[in-house]
């Protein structure tokens, strides 16, 4: 029986890679994808509560997080495309209207 | 070291080898097929767990649809290798010690609480998270948010079809 607190470690290490990658990449794409990563890594810890504690309510959430980050990638994702359109570049450091 | 404590570690092992080639990959289309590893892997450890229908709907709504729709558009706008830039100052002297705080926040908050979490028995396992208990929750005590989302979901194909649409 794999105890509660190695889910939870992992699913901290990878919302910590998510975070890294958010800092770190270029590709507004990729930028979009770590957020993804991250959504999973928290789903991770939802399911793993939702067992340790021997309720459904947990899983009932991550259905939702799941329905929203459909929702999010097709929203996100369109905007990706406007941004492309516009700019002509897919790196963020070019999107730089609202910068000082 | 029992059967199920090899698997986790297996599959764990590849989440984070994923989730760390997602970060080095210079192609998006390389970060896309590691974050579909991160999430087989994590459908994985959802059936090891015992929840069966998140396992599923990971896979088809995950590793299906969004990650199909995020190829798509590397495709569409033909991106190609990341070009380096210079990183940011705010990156360098705030991101990384931010990144690292929030880190071993997350670890002392996990490392507190490490004896008072339950570990579920062998018998509760599987029994409790059916499927047939998740859809009794999802359309009795959870029915309005359900029904939301599909209100949600309309919302979004019509932003992003208004949004991805040219002007004419």
């Amino acid at each position: 029986m794999v105890p509660t607190n190695y889910y939870l470690i992992l699913s901290a290490i990878l919302f910590g890679l998510g975070v890294l990658a958010f800092v770190f990449k270029r590709n507004v794409i990729t930028i979009f994808m770590a957020i993804e990563l991250m959504l999973n890594a928290v789903n991770l810890a939802f399911v793993a509560f939702s067992r340790a504690m021997g309720k459904s309510d947990g899983e009932v959430f991550v259905l939702f997080v799941i329905i929203v980050a459909a929702a999010e990638a097709a929203v996100g994702l369109g905007i990706i495309i406007l941004t492309a359109r516009n700019r002509r570049s897919l790196n963020v450091e070019r999107v730089d209207l609202l910068k000082l | 070291m029992t059967g199920s404590l090899i698997i986790f570690f297996v599959l764990a092992a590849l989440a984070v080898l994923a989730a760390v080639s997602l970060i080095l990959q210079r192609h998006p289309i390389h970060s896309a097929l590691s974050l579909i590893v991160v999430m087989v892997a994590l459908a994985g450890l959802y059936l090891l767990m015992g929840a069966e229908f998140v396992a599923a709907v990971q896979i088809i709504v995950y590793g299906g649809a969004v990650m199909v729709l995020f190829v798509f558009v590397i495709m569409l706008l033909n991106a190609g290798e990341e070009e380096r830039t210079n990183f940011s100052k705010l990156a360098t002297f705030g991101g990384i010690p931010l990144a690292l705080g929030l880190s071993g926040i997350i670890a002392a908050a996990i490392a507190r609480s490490s004896g008072q979490l339950p570990t579920p028995t062998a018998a509760a396992e599987g029994t409790l998270s059916s499927t047939r208990q998740l859809s009794m929750m999802l359309f009795k005590d959870f029915v309005y948010p359900f029904e939301l989302t599909s209100f949600l979901i309309l919302v979004a194909i019509l932003g992003a079809i208004v949004l991805a649409q040219r002007e004419n």
